[in-house]
């Protein structure tokens, strides 16, 4: 199989493993939610992914779990929890709901019902035994109460949770790594970049799968994010997780977390890169609204020679870029805020969560005693691009916050916007909904506005 | 007892129709759809596909070999378009080839020139034309014209439900072998195997004893898969039966979503007349059913609408009109509830027009017209109702003052948020509304190792359905569960079933398996009775052995089998069931269609972010009238879901089709159904049980639709959110409630703006 074959297909129609699912084919279902495992600076780390949207090519030197490679003789514990709970209607999206809460035990993450749920947050059932799958779940995380500071996958392993081929793996790996030799490189220089494929397999699922391909997500230059004097620097391949896990990101955004609970889902943010996001150029991008906000400055390499280029210049015309075919992206990087700036991020969805935003925004805020000296505003899902609000901002910078200077902002940004109707909602609405987002910045930032002055009942 | 086949789900090992292991020489087949809504096809161009790699043939309407006809209730459904396309995705030819990818890239090279004739997509619309599939129908009970004379307030108004894709997660598909003898053994997703082997006998000429359609299970179907399987079996049929070569077609989700019909949207008028006491004296309803572009199940989905009109309420004078209307989208189809949500939401929406126009809350109008025991529903049926037992049960268990004065608090306290709450009354009939349909056969065997096979017609979907026929077989012959298996559903073994809906499977079929083990049951005691020369009245069968009164005795299960086999003595029966005492005159519309009615009261608690837009279902606290549930963990499951399917509907699905027919929310990422973040935080289900007899099977009423329809007031809730915002907005009665229609009533902006600029929704892409 070429190895731009969504490792879906390879499970299924090549390894004839039938317990993995196909729902949909753009990773809004999870039935077909895979765990790969990898080495990651010597540790073995255990996360899932949509094998719908990931290429063989991304799967190389990795391992691999299906829903049949958690099987044993009895039904494990979360098997049994999912069963004794009656979590189980028609069966169709179990085995992914299985395989992301196995995910969750081989994780690091704390065991709450809470988190344990999370871990579930891209599976769809539409039977829909959502409450008997929480219960299941709940009783997940409470295996693992005892289990402290040991390994995942060795302690489940001893609590017969999981086979016990799990107790060695990171050794397997280790010598399967020694072996990998180049089989991914390609010179070719026009080859369809592909970073962790979840939009590329969703907007050009037929064409890809045999396109000319160079894998971009496990290439160590391009991972890592570090902070470098009063910088960050971020691979383009970091993604969503990474960014999620990364301690000068905790640091400086200590809401991440929350913001990116929004932004698609658990197996989703373990695949999706930073700059596939920005080079996607969706007007709706989370990430690219979020880092235009922080006026992220790009490097890009065509080999020879490199250039910088900031953000907010890279997107020309809807899907258009300010970059040659043969250019790489190669380092993001920004400013992080100091203690006078604040930062926020909203979206607004059809549903909540697992959505693609109708409107999202974010808005970085330098101020002193309530006067604003620096602001930069992003908003998406109202241009042929994703926009910063630079007007707005200008209107807003060297002036004193009040309630009224936020209303006439708002006047200035429905400048600046040319929304259009679509399936994510009428060009009315989200010229409304970016004057709220514009609202909800500033009362999550200032607690002191008045919020009544700021959303009068009939104000339109 | 747990669902049987909860073992193998967890482990990834049941099986679905994408899950059966391929035959050598399997060819792939991909219908090409209409690229619009309607016209006459000039010309359609097949060479370039034909040249392509792997593919073996392309049909078309020509290749038919019998009628190319699939309509169950009217013949308007050809299998395969001739010279006109009435919807977008309607199939006009079947590339077969090698493999799936290469039938995919040849529909792709497929071109067709198609004259475009006028695209109608509003159900009025098509009602002004008049594009009606069958005659209109009105239910009648008093007299309306005389009655509003006797109100006090009368409110009209108009009140919209849309569409609802099923999106089961196994999408549609078959899978069709050739058998010797022009036999065809044929794998479908299909709730209704029979219907599927009907539209394979119509369409490929071949009598119905030649096609096995064989369902082992579906990976949901909620109505999806009753008649709108028939397609794509019948298509992979034809081919297998032309080509003598296994076909299957298990169809990619943007194929589903854009090719099969889904919930009927509907629009409606209604007049709503209520005396000083607020007890409403007089209801006129005209329901405009958008029904696609074919009869499909439309005609029985719009006479359920009928039926519930009046959903629990008893009202004495009612004039119920409804317009089967044919448009150019995908023939729309059966969806839990099956026309019953969309009734019901309209007599819901005139009692709220009524409450908040006279400043009383609906739950006092709800309340004091619940129907009693006695009462006359419009079609005649007289009610044994458990609807003030619900709801009493529920105000008092639930405290549902507290929680009304809780929300009147927190909403003088908050801002930016705000809370509403509403009651949601519901009151479903069982039975199949078409009566020669509520029959059903099973056919149980017992080996002579003790072990029982049981087949049926009822086909599982996740509901449980199984689960409850092997409840049936073990309870009656009182033997261990784990001797009992429910064999695939095959219409080898049973013959002219029913599709598996209406709620009704479990009634139907369980029945059916009942009287088989009873009279297997029968005679294995008259074996033990002439073994043991006692009376056959002395015996009886319990936990897996005979006893004589209540002596046990030392024959036990096997051993009275294989005793019975010895003395020849059949170990088999084919049972049939028919639901007795109902019946129905549509030439009167009068009649008593419903075996029995299932009764609940559903608080529904929401809180709205009107900052954004934004909600959260709080809890939804249920008292359901079960009967007695036979199995409490499969009904739970049942109820939980059909809430949240219902919520669902009512909030966050969006079907957006364009003026020129096309399906705008075509994938998952523009349709969205709930996700476990919006599930209520808390479901509350209490079990109302009733000692009254019923034709459920063990008193154990159906459940199946019922609970949907509870997530209306999932609406309501919301709307009464809004106006705790804003007291003076005006709101349209226009489901579902999306954050953004929620954010524009917030903010009472004016919905004519918004269609200032339906130009452009219906002219741009969905960017992604």
């Amino acid at each position: 199989m070429p190895n731009g074959t969504p490792v879906l297909d390879f499970i299924r129609y090549n390894q004839y493993l039938t317990g993995t699912k196909i729902g949909c084919r753009e990773g809004d279902c999870g039935a077909c939610t895979v765990i790969v495992g990898e080495l990651n600076n010597g540790e073995l780390r255990y996360r899932t992914a949509t094998s719908c949207l990931m290429p063989l090519g991304n799967a190389h030197g990795k391992h691999i779990v299906t829903i049949e490679g958690l099987n044993m003789a009895e039904l494990n514990p979360i098997q049994q929890a999912m069963s004794d709970e009656s979590a189980t209607q028609c069966g169709f999206c179990t085995p992914g709901f299985v395989v992301s809460m196995a995910a969750f035990c081989l994780s690091k993450k704390e065991p709450t019902s809470e988190n344990a749920i999370a871990a579930i947050d891209g599976n769809i059932c539409r039977c829909t035994g959502y409450k008997s799958i929480e219960r299941a779940a709940a009783r997940v995380a409470d295996l693992l109460v005892q289990r402290q500071d040991e390994d995942p996958a060795k302690f489940a392993v001893k609590k017969a949770m999981l086979p016990s081929y799990f107790f060695n793996m990171k050794e397997r790996l280790q010598t399967l790594s020694l072996n990998l030799n180049g089989e991914l490189t390609n010179e070719n220089a026009a080859a369809q970049r592909v970073g962790g494929g979840t939009d590329l397999y969703v907007q050009k699922h037929d064409e890809i799968k045999e396109a000319s391909i160079r894998f971009l997500f496990d290439q160590p230059g391009l991972k890592g994010i570090q902070q470098a004097g009063n910088q960050c620097l971020i691979g383009p391949s970091a993604t969503v997780t990474d960014l999620i896990e990364s301690p000068v990101i905790q640091e400086y955004f200590p809401d991440f977390k929350a913001y990116t609970k929004l932004i698609s889902s658990t197996p989703i943010r373990n695949m999706a890169t930073i700059g596939g996001n920005f080079i996607n150029a969706s007007p709706i991008g989370d990430f690219t609204i979020f880092f235009l906000a922080l006026d992220a400055t790009l490097t890009f390499s065509d080999g020879t020679t490199s250039r910088e280029l900031p953000l907010r210049d890279l997107y020309k015309s809807y899907k258009t870029l300010d970059k040659q075919p043969e250019e790489n992206l190669e380092q993001i990087r920004f400013d992080l805020p100091d203690s006078n700036t604040r930062f926020n991020y909203e979206k607004v969805s059809k549903r909540t969560h697992l959505d693609i935003a109708s409107v999202n925004s974010a808005i970085r805020i330098t101020a002193e005693n309530d006067v604003l000296i620096n602001v930069k505003l992003s908003a998406g899902g109202v241009a042929a691009t994703p926009k910063q609000l630079t007007k707005t901002a200008e209107f807003l910078t060297g002036k004193l916050l009040t309630e009224e200077l936020i209303l006439d902002a708002i006047v200035i940004a429905q400048t600046e916007i040319a929304p259009i109707s679509d399936a994510r909602g009428t060009e009315a609405y989200k010229r409304l909904l970016l004057s709220q987002l514009i609202k909800a910045h500033f009362i999550k930032l200032f607690p002191a506005m008045k919020v009544e002055r700021l959303i009068p009942a009939t104000a339109k | 007892m747990k669902n049987i086949d909860s073992s193998t789900h967890v482990r990834g090992e049941s099986i679905y129709l994408d899950d059966i292991p391929l035959i050598r020489g399997t060819l792939f087949g991909v219908a090409f759809g209409s690229p619009v809504a309607h016209g006459i096809i000039r010309s359609l161009d097949l060479t370039e596909a034909e040249t392509m790699p792997g593919v073996v043939r392309i049909l078309t309407y020509k290749d038919v070999t019998g009628e190319n006809q699939i309509g169950g209730i009217v013949p308007d459904e050809p299998l395969l378009a001739e010279h006109h396309v009435h919807y977008c995705g309607m199939p006009i030819a079947f590339v077969l080839a090698e493999t799936d990818n290469e039938a995919r890239a040849a529909v792709k090279k497929i071109t067709v020139t198609i004259e475009p004739l006028p695209v109608i997509t509003d159900p009025r619309d098509a009602q002004a034309k008049g594009e009606l599939i069958v005659r209109p129908r009105t239910f009648r009970l008093g007299e309306t014209a005389a009655a509003w004379e006797q109100c006090t307030y009368i409110f009209e108004g108009v009140a919209d439900t849309n569409g609802q894709e099923h999106l089961y997660i196994e999408t549609q598909g078959a899978y069709a072998i050739p058998q010797e003898n022009n036999g065809i053994k044929l794998y479908s997703s299909t709730q209704g195997p029979t219907a599927v082997q009907r539209a394979v006998t119509k369409s490929s000429g071949l009598p119905m004893h030649q096609i096995d359609v064989d369902v082992t299970r579906l990976g949901g179907g909620f109505g999806g898969k009753e008649d709108q399987a028939n397609m794509w079996a019948a298509l992979c049929a034809l081919a297998t039966h032309i080509l003598k070569k296994p076909v299957k077609y298990s169809l990619h989700r943007l194929e589903d979503m854009a090719m099969t019909g889904k919930r009927h949207p509907y629009s409606s008028d209604f007049k709503i007349g209520l005396d000083n006491d607020l007890k409403i004296i007089a209801y006129e309803v005209t329901f405009y059913q958008n029904a696609g572009a074919a009869a499909d199940l439309s005609p029985a989905v719009m006479e359920r609408t009928l039926f519930h009109c009046t959903n629990s309420y008893f009202i004495p004078n009612v004039t119920a009109t409804a317009f089967c209307c044919r448009t150019n989208l995908p023939p729309n189809t059966a969806f839990r509830g099956f026309g019953g949500p969309q009734g019901m939401f309209v007599i819901e929406a005139a009692i709220a027009k009524a409450a908040e126009s006279l400043g009383v809350d609906a739950a006092v109008i709800q309340a004091k017209n619940l129907n009693k025991t006695g009462d006359e529903f419009p079609y005649g049926q007289k009610a044994e109702s458990e609807a003030h037992a619900c709801w009493t049960k529920a105000e008092e268990l639930y405290d549902i003052e507290t929680i009304r004065h809780n929300v009147a608090s927190f909403n003088a306290a908050n801002v930016l948020y705000k809370k509403g709450i509403a009651l949601m009354p519901v009151c479903f009939g069982i039975s199949f509304t078409n009566t020669r349909m509520n029959q059903a056969r099973a056919l149980v065997h017992v080996y002579t190792d003790g072990s029982v096979g049981v087949s049926t017609g009822a086909v599982e979907m996740g509901q449980g359905v199984n689960t409850k026929m092997l409840q049936v077989a073990a309870q009656t012959f009182s033997i261990q569960p784990e001797r009992v298996k429910l064999q695939s559903t095959s219409t080898y073994r049973i013959a002219n079933t029913s599709p598996s809906a209406a709620s009704a499977t479990a009634d139907l079929n369980g029945r059916a398996v009942q009287i088989a083990c009873t009279d297997i049951v029968n005679r294995l005691k008259a074996v033990a009775a002439d073994v043991l020369q006692v009376r056959v009245d002395e015996i009886s069968l319990q936990d897996e052995y005979i006893y004589l009164g209540d002596k046990k005795t030392d024959w036990y299960w096997q051993r009275l089998v294989m005793e019975a086999y010895a003395k020849r003595v059949s170990l088999s029966e084919h049972a049939h069931y028919s639901t007795p005492d109902i019946h129905y005159d549509a030439t009167k519309e009068k009649g008593h269609p419903f075996a029995y009615h299932v009764y609940g009261t559903a608080l529904v608690d929401v809180t709205v972010d009107c900052l954004r837009g934004t909600y959260e279902m709080e809890a939804v606290k249920v008292v359901h009238d079960f009967g007695a549930s036979m199995n409490p963990m499969i009904d739970r499951g049942q109820i939980e879901g059909g809430i949240v399917q219902g919520i669902g509907w009512m909030t966050m699905e969006e079907v957006v089709f364009d003026k020129s027919g096309r399906l705008r929310s075509n994938a998952l990422s523009t349709y969205k159904v709930p996700d476990i973040y919006s599930v209520p935080k808390e479901i509350a289900i209490n079990f109302l049980e009733t000692q009254q007899d019923n034709l459920a099977i063990f008193r154990s009423k159906a459940v199946g639709e019922p609970p949907l329809m509870y997530g209306i007031g999932a609406y309501f809730a919301l709307r009464n959110a809004i106006l705790a915002f804003n007291p003076t907005t005006t709101i349209p009665f226009d489901a579902p409630m999306t954050p953004e229609k929620v954010l524009l009533a917030l903010y009472d902006v004016n919905p004519a703006l918004i269609l200032a600029n339906d130009q452009t929704v219906k002219g741009l892409e969905v960017t992604g």
